[in-house]
């Protein structure tokens, strides 16, 4: 069997300013065969000399070939791997963690619920999702983002905007004089989307507070706790549950999470410093 | 099974021939005013005529007037370090252009008899294996280290002040499976009554060419850790205790533990359970090549919990609380067992004693007395 630990050395293929602090990589996996993961699962990356940093990936699971990770630069091990280039090497092991639960979502309406760079690790589940889009029922899609210079994927977004099966809508805390979209908090939004909220799943990923809300609003318009998943974080050195840094309450996000059925995350996530 | 007895003046050769077979034999040894493990090579490293006197936040080595090899309680070390060490280099990186080598630094192997275990010992072994070897991944350094253990086990007849280990059902007699298990009988000729768990085990007994025991003997090797169990005084109550700490974890008590406890981790460096590790990075001067180290982490660091913008715990309350009700509850939804051996090594190294029964007590027994108001 393989050491857990041990990172591979993979190019960087593609850089992608995405905003302010964020930014988008794409490794060559070809040399490997490929790299495959299911949506919301994360990879260990390591910058030479500082460190590894747990990065959900953030790309096309139907394009194994690329591998993609988009990062907000707030440490030095990200700020880091902000200032590699195209042709560099970086790091990786993984991919690591539970995955959103798409199959299951099959048949059913999904909302996705997104804040800041919570988007990332559910764009491959909208991939996913879009590349057999007959199979899902409504697919809504609500964003948050602090001011508009912050939302992510821009392009993307108008893309999904654009088409006639998804319902996507934008809010922003703070907008700029030329913002014509939402102002506040992403939880006003679930209301605006036409669901069957008993036959529908929930996908949520963005701050913890938000979460918590979000999910309260989710259940407060009949969508089952059972079928609203959120994604977790904290520290993580290991990745495979032995470090013990990533312990919540009687779970390691790294191997039961980070995507956790709200059934399971809600009792942990109201206590606090758990 | 049959039992036969070792003459105090023989142990010598029951390590020389370990040796002889290859083994690296790790026993107790006193240094630095501390009885620890480590590798011996014979029978006079080992602490003989030493106890210790302990006591939450005090240990003293005091002489024993009966020549006793194993006469003294856990110490500040645990076995748990020479399958779990302490801090390693896993592997160096080197820069070749623009790609990054990962050179993994080998475990060499080793074959380890482990001499003297107690059976608090013996049961936290059992719990790191758990937790590393029996998960979904598997700590292959651990289990490299781990692959060829030999276990000479000790039924406890010194408990201190600091043990539980009968509330935790761990000893003081060691349970199996150990392959040689030996009780130490210092009145009269001086001798240990050797029970044999293994083929190995059996194998050495012959290869030494030990007599059976008496009868008489025997007896008395059984006395010994059923006498130590009724001088343990400290007690806890397991029985679903993990149940009872997870309903009160905002207990006014985790703050009051906070105001006397320092958050200075002696108790997760010598607890036998405790397993997280951070890995830190190396640079080497000429900026060509660094290396990974893994080293031993401890919950009370601040930084421990770290997430951009600030540690998740950054209270002591909060870290405490991660602390005992991991060992105490959410070990057992975990890995299917108490985190906790009772060996006291958290009372005793505790620089201002506090007392892990004492606290989980108070607090479980809080949300009792709750419900029935």
């Amino acid at each position: 069997m393989t050491d857990a630990l041990l990172l591979e050395s993979m190019e960087i293929t593609r850089v992608r300013h995405e905003t302010r602090d964020t930014f988008t990589f794409d490794l060559d996996a070809r040399p490997r065969g490929g790299f495959r993961f299911a949506p919301g699962q994360f990879n260990m990356l390591y910058a030479f000399g500082l460190g590894e940093v747990p990065i959900s990936i953030s790309g096309d699971p139907l394009k194994p070939a690329v591998l993609t990770h988009t990062i907000r630069a707030v440490g030095p091990t990200t700020r880091g791997l902000e200032a590699l280039k195209k042709g560099d090497g970086v790091g990786v092991r993984g991919p690591f963690g539970t995955p959103w639960p798409v199959d299951e979502a099959q048949g059913k309406d999904v909302i996705v619920v997104a804040g800041g760079i919570g988007l990332a690790p559910l764009r491959p589940a909208i991939y996913s999702m879009l590349s057999r889009r007959q199979a899902f029922g409504k697919l809504c899609i609500a964003y948050g983002a602090r001011t508009p210079a912050d939302i992510l994927y821009e392009k993307e977004i108008e893309r999904w905007r654009g088409r006639i099966d998804v319902d996507l809508e934008v809010t922003v805390d703070r907008g700029d004089p030329d913002w014509r979209g939402h102002t506040g908090v992403v939880t006003k939004l679930l209301r605006r989307f036409e669901l069957t909220p008993e036959s529908t799943v929930a996908l949520l990923c963005g701050p913890e507070v938000m979460m918590r809300f979000a999910s309260r609003e989710l259940e407060g318009l009949g969508v089952p706790s059972a079928r609203i998943y959120v994604s977790m974080e904290r520290n993580m050195k290991c990745g495979v549950g032995s470090c013990g840094h990533c312990q919540l309450g009687p779970s390691f996000v790294c191997k039961d999470g980070p995507v956790y059925p709200l059934t399971k995350a809600e009792p942990l996530m109201g206590i606090r410093e758990l | 099974m049959d039992i036969w007895s070792l003459p105090r003046s023989r142990l010598g050769e029951l390590i020389a021939l370990l040796r002889a077979r290859g083994y690296d034999v790790v026993g107790p040894t006193p240094r630095d005013g501390a009885i620890v493990y480590d590798s011996i090579e014979s029978d006079a490293e080992l602490p003989v005529g030493l106890g210790d006197e302990q006591s939450p936040g005090q240990y003293r080595v005091v002489p024993r007037d009966d020549g006793a090899v194993f006469g003294f309680a856990a110490g500040p070390g645990s076995f748990k370090r020479a399958f779990h060490v302490p801090e390693e280099r896993l592997y160096r990186v080197q820069r070749e252009g623009k790609t990054l080598r990962f050179v993994p630094e080998p475990v060499a192997p080793r074959k380890v008899a482990l001499l003297g275990a107690r059976g608090c010992d013996l049961s936290a072994l059992r719990v790191l294996d758990r937790v590393l070897e029996g998960d979904r991944y598997r700590d292959e350094r651990y289990a490299a280290r781990r692959s060829e253990v030999l276990l000479i086990a000790v039924h406890c007849g010194s408990p201190s002040s600091t043990c539980f280990c009968s509330s935790m059902g761990t000893g003081p007699r060691a349970g199996g499976p150990w392959d040689l298990a030996l009780t130490e009988l210092t009145s009269g000729e001086h001798r240990f009554v050797v029970e044999t768990g293994s083929p190995i085990g059996l194998a050495l007994v012959r290869e030494l060419g030990l007599l059976t025991a008496s009868t008489l003997d025997k007896i008395h090797a059984a006395k010994v850790p059923v006498v130590a169990a009724q001088r343990i005084t400290r007690r806890l109550e397991a029985d679903g205790l993990g149940a009872r700490l997870a309903k009160n974890l905002d207990h006014p008590r985790f703050a009051q533990v906070a105001e006397r406890c320092l958050a200075c981790a002696n108790c997760t460096q010598v607890c036998p359970t405790c397993f997280c590790t951070t890995i830190e990075d190396f640079t080497d001067l000429d900026g060509a090549g660094a290396e990974r180290r893994r080293r031993w982490d401890s919950c009370f660091n601040p930084e421990f919990s770290y997430i951009h913008g600030g540690p998740v715990r950054p209270s002591t309350r909060a870290r405490y609380r991660q602390w005992m009700t991991h060992k105490l509850s959410s070990w057992h939804e975990q890995f299917g067992s108490s985190g906790c051996v009772g060996c006291g090594r958290c009372i005793t190294w505790c620089p201002v004693g506090i007392d892990i029964t004492e606290e989980a007590r108070a607090i479980a027994s809080a949300g009792t007395s709750e419900k029935a108001t």
